[in-house]
């Protein structure tokens, strides 16, 4: 049935205009404001999980005051199950960099870092292949804004907007007390935008497009396309553009193997949306967020072992700066364990279901947040398969 | 001068004195000598006027910065959902009898480290691993064997 299929789109992939940088040379003939006009007009929100209006960030940075501003490509992409950054770093990075310094033009940086996650080092040679292009066109433009990679090494947490600038500035990973906000006190403590590869991605195809046409794909609440990393059991796992707002039967429909019982949105830090609710979940920001991973689970999997998979990830990856994250990881893990292993009865999980519920109001970032997102949708849709 | 403090004072030269330095610093040591040991993090403190305690606050910190000698060829296998449930399992099985070590070990010629890690980003095409930084995915024991024979004889 062709009319159930979701429809495709091609824009962050699609090929670049006939002229190398046309689009970041137009844009940049245009005035700081009227960017800032189309790009709220297009309620484009961040593309890395949060969802923050993109406009906004761009003008709360522009309007701090200060000279030492700074634009930062946040591709520590380390969510389980998102893999869509390096692809758009592989296939079209010149559209990364191109969004980077509109940005710069905007808010008034001098400077653009892009925070590559360690794992992707691989990556290095052709960038900065791409990089010396860029700079070179810069000079003809006379324009400056230089571009630099920096390299992470190995830590989920310098995902996180401040953790990074930390990593960045040469410390541990451990994320900031929020606010100031990083668009007033970010990289050097300076006014900075930190935004996912794919967001900026999404600015230079706005600049192309125009607000109106990029206003046509997704609903109200989530506009345009959205690069998917689907894995897990389907048949054809990879990487996919589609409308945001999509409903996640329509989904399962699509890239599920027949007998998926469970979709994962937005990785380990997301949700677990069971079948008996594929029909009633809208993938988007009025719905269920994502930053981009769909994992399915077919009937063979156990959701307990997905859980603890996902909990000794988090326990690993805590930062261990904060005290409801840190321990809190540790005991959910140990919890579900001694549930299964019958040293608990079934009741306890209620009790790591509050502890879990009270990380998300008590810990300091997003990481200690979130875990309960996973923990809960997982035992309450499974509860037994969490005992049994 | 030591070959290590020789190393540190071109880290030094290419990246400069600030703490923004560090980390490139360290990655340059762990790159060149698969670890950072303890008198290259007191060389690095005094190079940058940190104390050393500083130094080894930032590289204890990374999974991918080491303060135990590693072999020269570091594997990393991932063991995040995805990879996990496409047979993770197997793939270490494999690695571990041909090299007889077991994960978090060094073979005795200091050639080969096998670790466990975290989300390699190569979900749709697990199990997938890092071989230093080339990533090899889709495998399968008979893959994972080729490949590790191959390092074993090439290099």
């Amino acid at each position: 049935m062709s009319e159930s299929k979701l429809r495709r789109v091609d824009l962050i992939f699609g090929e670049y205009s006939s002229a190398k940088y046309k689009v970041l040379e137009e844009t940049l003939k245009r005035s700081n404001e009227d960017i800032l006009v189309d790009l709220r007009e297009s309620n484009l929100r961040g593309r890395g999980g949060a969802g923050f209006p993109t406009g906004t960030k761009w003008k709360l940075a522009a309007d701090a005051p200060g000279k030492e501003k700074y634009v930062i490509c946040n591709a520590d992409e380390g969510e389980p199950g998102t893999f869509k950054d390096r692809e758009i770093l592989t296939r079209v990075p010149r559209k990364v960099l191109s969004g980077m310094a509109i940005c710069g033009r905007v808010i008034g940086a001098k400077k653009g870092i892009i925070y590559l996650r360690g794992e992707y080092k691989f990556l290095l040679p052709e960038l900065n292949r791409e990089i010396e292009q860029y700079n070179d066109f810069m000079a003809k433009l006379g324009f400056e804004f230089p571009i630099e990679i920096k390299l992470g090494s190995g830590a989920y947490i310098c995902g996180e907007e401040s953790a990074l600038f930390e990593s960045l500035e040469g410390y541990r990973g451990e994320p900031r007390n929020k606010p100031p906000y990083p668009t007033t006190h970010g990289y050097m403590g300076k006014p900075t935008v930190i935004n996912n590869v794919e967001t900026f991605v999404n600015v230079v195809m706005i600049m192309r497009l125009g607000p109106i046409q990029f206003k046509l794909l997704g609903t109200s609440d989530s506009r345009g396309s959205k690069v998917f990393s689907v894995s897990g059991d389907t048949p054809i796992p990879g990487i996919y553009e589609l409308e945001l707002g999509m409903p996640l039967d329509r989904f399962v429909e699509e890239f599920g193997d027949g007998d998926t019982k469970a979709v994962q949105v937005g990785g380990a830090s997301g949700f677990c949306v069971p079948r008996k609710k594929f029909t009633e979940t809208v993938i988007g920001f009025e719905g269920v967020p994502t930053g981009g991973s769909m994992m399915l689970f077919n009937s063979s999997r156990s959701m307990y072992n997905v859980l603890h998979n996902y909990l000794v990830f988090f326990e690993e990856e805590s930062c261990g700066q904060c005290t409801p994250c840190r321990v809190g990881c540790q005991q959910l893990r140990k919890g579900i364990l001694a549930v299964k292993k019958g040293d608990k009865n079934s009741h306890y999980l209620d009790q790591l279901i509050k502890l879990a519920e009270s990380m998300k109001i008590t810990a300091k970032c997003g990481l200690g947040q979130s875990v309960g997102n996973s923990f809960s949708s997982i035992v309450q849709n499974f509860r037994e398969e969490m005992i049994y | 001068m030591s070959v290590n403090e020789h190393l540190i004072r071109d880290l030094v030269k290419k990246n400069g004195r600030n703490r923004t330095a560090l980390i490139p610093i360290l990655q340059g040591v762990e790159e060149a000598k698969n670890y950072i040991s303890d008198s290259d993090m007191i060389e690095i403190a005094k190079e940058l006027d940190l104390s050393a305690a500083q130094v080894y606050g930032t590289a204890t910190f990374y999974s991918f910065l080491s303060t135990e000698p590693l072999g020269k060829y570091v594997i990393r296998v991932c063991k995040t959902i995805t990879c996990d449930m496409h047979g993770k399992k197997t793939i270490i099985q494999t690695i571990e009898e041909m090299l007889k070590v077991k994960v978090g070990e060094t073979t005795p010629n200091k050639k080969f480290s096998l670790l466990e890690t975290n989300c390699l980003g190569w979900c749709h095409e697990g199990p997938a691993m890092l071989i230093n930084e080339k990533p090899y995915t889709g495998l399968t024991p008979e893959r994972v064997h080729d490949i590790i024979s191959d390092y074993i004889n090439k290099y």
